[in-house]
């Protein structure tokens, strides 16, 4: 057998990819083949100009000492960056928000899904409130928000019934969990959305067989539903990944360009590098944060690829 | 108390259950329920529930009787005041509406146009050359807004679109993400409707146009409604590229009155929700029905 190109793994399952006896073994002209790539010209285009030259560029500045002497330094930007403390804060925080507001966008998003997956009534109408965060504006977002966890916001007068001290949440050590709160608040609708039509394609059948042999609602949940559910899980945690650098918009409306320590994250860095044009900086720290992506991506894949593989057709 | 029988268990259950799910939603509705009933209040009732948390109300040094913020729900008296400045006596609001709106509207239109074609193409052409794109296709997706700032800004800058609309547009357009989505959507339409109408003759167009493209109406809904929810609030792209605040969106004008007049901001945050509330009540269906149709259309 051909040995798979690396990037075979990032394939989506495809259906119905045979063609019918009849066509097998005809070649497909070079004509038509050229008509089927015809389609994808304008995007890439676009993408190649807007997003893949520029990006090269990048890729070059973080290679050299300043655009104008143009002098070869090869690693010496990002070993400065490394020692910078301003980017080690960042990457730290944001590392330290993703790891926990992702696994829990997933996991409450699916709990959600189960929940409303039971025969409760007004199923429908729960399914709009769930997703009406969707819809709020970010500033009005950030408005509430400030009303709720300020120093004399409406959180901290309810915390005082129970003869809590006030804080002021978003200058605190709590700041983060502020903003999971937040992000989850905004992106677990989505999630939920899509773990209901992932739960409603599971095979009946393979589920009552599996309770006929007497299986208990656990082994059900792990070894049916999760295995099911286990694409979904992967393209969930990838937008959840995505959307969680987005909440740097909330962050940055509540609490400007230095926010308390904690929530300042690499977004709020790039920002500052980006007012005072440190374009070697910049450069080289786009450059890490993109490695660091393709990682993260990569590993999320290669466990998917094990754990799902007996459902894939 | 003991449950005596199965169904009296599950009822019970049922029923816990949906008090639950009931406060997950109360929890949820509450910021746009308040954004909403808040719009309808008085400066001066605002200023009486939210003085402490906003400085920028207390002018003149007036104190609050209590330095407590009071969560009020229901106006005390429903007042359209600050519906009346923002269309009658600030016209500045309604013109970063408009901006919003010749910003966002060629990106949806443009950006799921120009995914359809790119999705097409990558569900009917396959070979290395194709791998390797989709690939790089989703690198780009998956990059931070932050990381693609830089290539954005020398773009613009390079091409002299910097300060204007065009620099915002054109990256939305060509933006990778509903590729990738509208790609996945397009793998399920089954490949024997698309063989059936090549045996008899159709040309790649009018299999695009003609099977392809009403087969995922509703993806296609669907994600020009998540384009339209993300560009309507964007913050980033405006703040970095245009320098020019006569052009800025309501979405980043909208954080700058934040700061002084909090009862026009309300007020300006659901005229703002508005299209986003009318695409979701109308769309919703579409929403749910093209993420749901992604999957079961497998058998």
């Amino acid at each position: 057998m051909r040995k798979k190109p690396f990037w075979a793994a990032l394939r989506l399952p495809q259906l119905h990819s045979q063609p019918p006896r009849l066509l097998r073994g005809i070649k497909i002209p070079e004509r038509e083949k050229l008509v089927k790539m015809a389609f994808l010209w304008p995007s890439l285009l676009g993408v190649g100009v807007f997003f893949l030259l520029p990006m090269l560029v990048v890729l070059y500045y973080s290679l050299i000492d300043n655009p104008i002497s143009h002098n070869f330094v090869f690693l010496d930007n990002f070993i400065a960056l490394f020692h910078n403390d301003a980017f080690k804060t960042a990457a730290g925080n944001t590392l330290a928000f993703s790891a926990v507001a992702v696994p829990l966008a997933v996991i409450l998003a699916l709990a959600l899904a189960i929940m409303l997956e039971a025969r409760i009534p007004g199923k429908s109408q729960f399914r709009t409130f769930f997703l009406s965060p969707m819809m709020v504006p970010v500033a009005s977002v950030v408005l509430i928000w400030q009303v709720l966890f300020s120093h004399s916001g409406a959180f901290n007068d309810f915390l005082s019934i129970f003869g809590v001290a006030p804080v002021d949440w978003l200058k605190s050590d709590y700041s983060q969990l502020v903003v999971v709160l937040l992000f989850l608040w905004k992106n677990l609708g989505y999630n939920m959305i899509l773990f209901m039509a992932a739960l409603a394609n599971i095979p009946r059948d393979l589920l009552e067989v599996a309770e006929m042999e007497g299986a208990s609602p656990w082994f059900k949940f792990i070894q049916v539903k999760l295995r099911f559910l286990s694409p979904t899980i992967l393209f969930v945690t990838i937008l959840s990944l995505i959307n969680s650098f987005k909440v740097f918009r909330e962050v940055y409306l509540l609490t400007g360009d230095y926010p308390y320590g904690s929530l300042y994250m690499l977004q709020h860095f790039m920002n500052n590098t980006f007012r005072s044009l440190d374009y070697q900086k910049l450069a080289a720290a786009a450059i890490v944060m993109a490695i660091a992506m393709v990682i993260i991506i990569g590993v999320l894949f290669l466990l998917e690829n094990t754990f799902g593989k007996d459902v894939e057709g | 108390m003991r449950l005596h029988s199965r169904s009296q268990k599950k009822y019970l259950s049922r029923g816990a259950l949906t008090v639950l799910a009931a406060v997950f939603a109360i929890t949820f509705l509450l910021p746009t329920v308040l954004t909403i009933t808040n719009s309808f209040m008085s400066q001066t009732e605002l200023a009486a529930n939210y003085g402490p948390v906003f400085d920028s109300l207390k002018g003149g040094g007036n104190t609050y009787i209590s330095d407590q913020v009071t969560l009020k729900f229901i106006p005390d008296m429903v007042s359209f005041s600050q519906y009346e400045t923002v269309l009658f006596k600030s016209p500045e609001y309604l013109l970063k509406f408009w901006n919003s709106v010749i910003l966002v509207v060629p990106i949806v239109f443009g950006q799921v146009a120009v995914a359809a074609l790119a999705a097409y193409s990558f569900m009917r052409y396959r070979g290395r050359a194709r791998e390797i794109l989709f690939f790089v296709y989703i690198i780009l997706m998956l990059m931070p807004y932050q990381v693609m700032l830089v290539p954005n800004y020398l773009i613009a800058d390079w091409t002299g679109l910097l300060d204007t609309r065009w620099s915002i547009i054109l990256p939305g357009i060509f933006a990778p993400f509903s590729v990738f989505l509208l790609t996945k959507f397009m793998r399920r339409i089954p490949a024997s409707l698309i063989e059936a109408a090549k045996l008899d003759g159709a040309s790649e167009w009018r299999i695009f146009t003609r099977i392809c493209l009403p087969q995922c109406r509703g993806a296609l809904c669907s994600i020009a409604i998540l384009v339209f929810i993300d560009y309507w609030n964007m913050v980033e792209q405006p703040i970095i590229l245009l320098s020019d605040p006569e052009k800025q969106p309501l979405s980043v004008y909208l954080s700058t009155i934040n700061a002084g007049e909090v009862g026009i901001a309300f007020a300006v945050a659901v005229i703002y929700m508005i299209p986003s509330l009318l695409i979701f009540l109308r769309g919703e269906e579409y929403l749910v029905e093209g993420i749901t149709h992604s999957g079961s259309v497998k058998g």
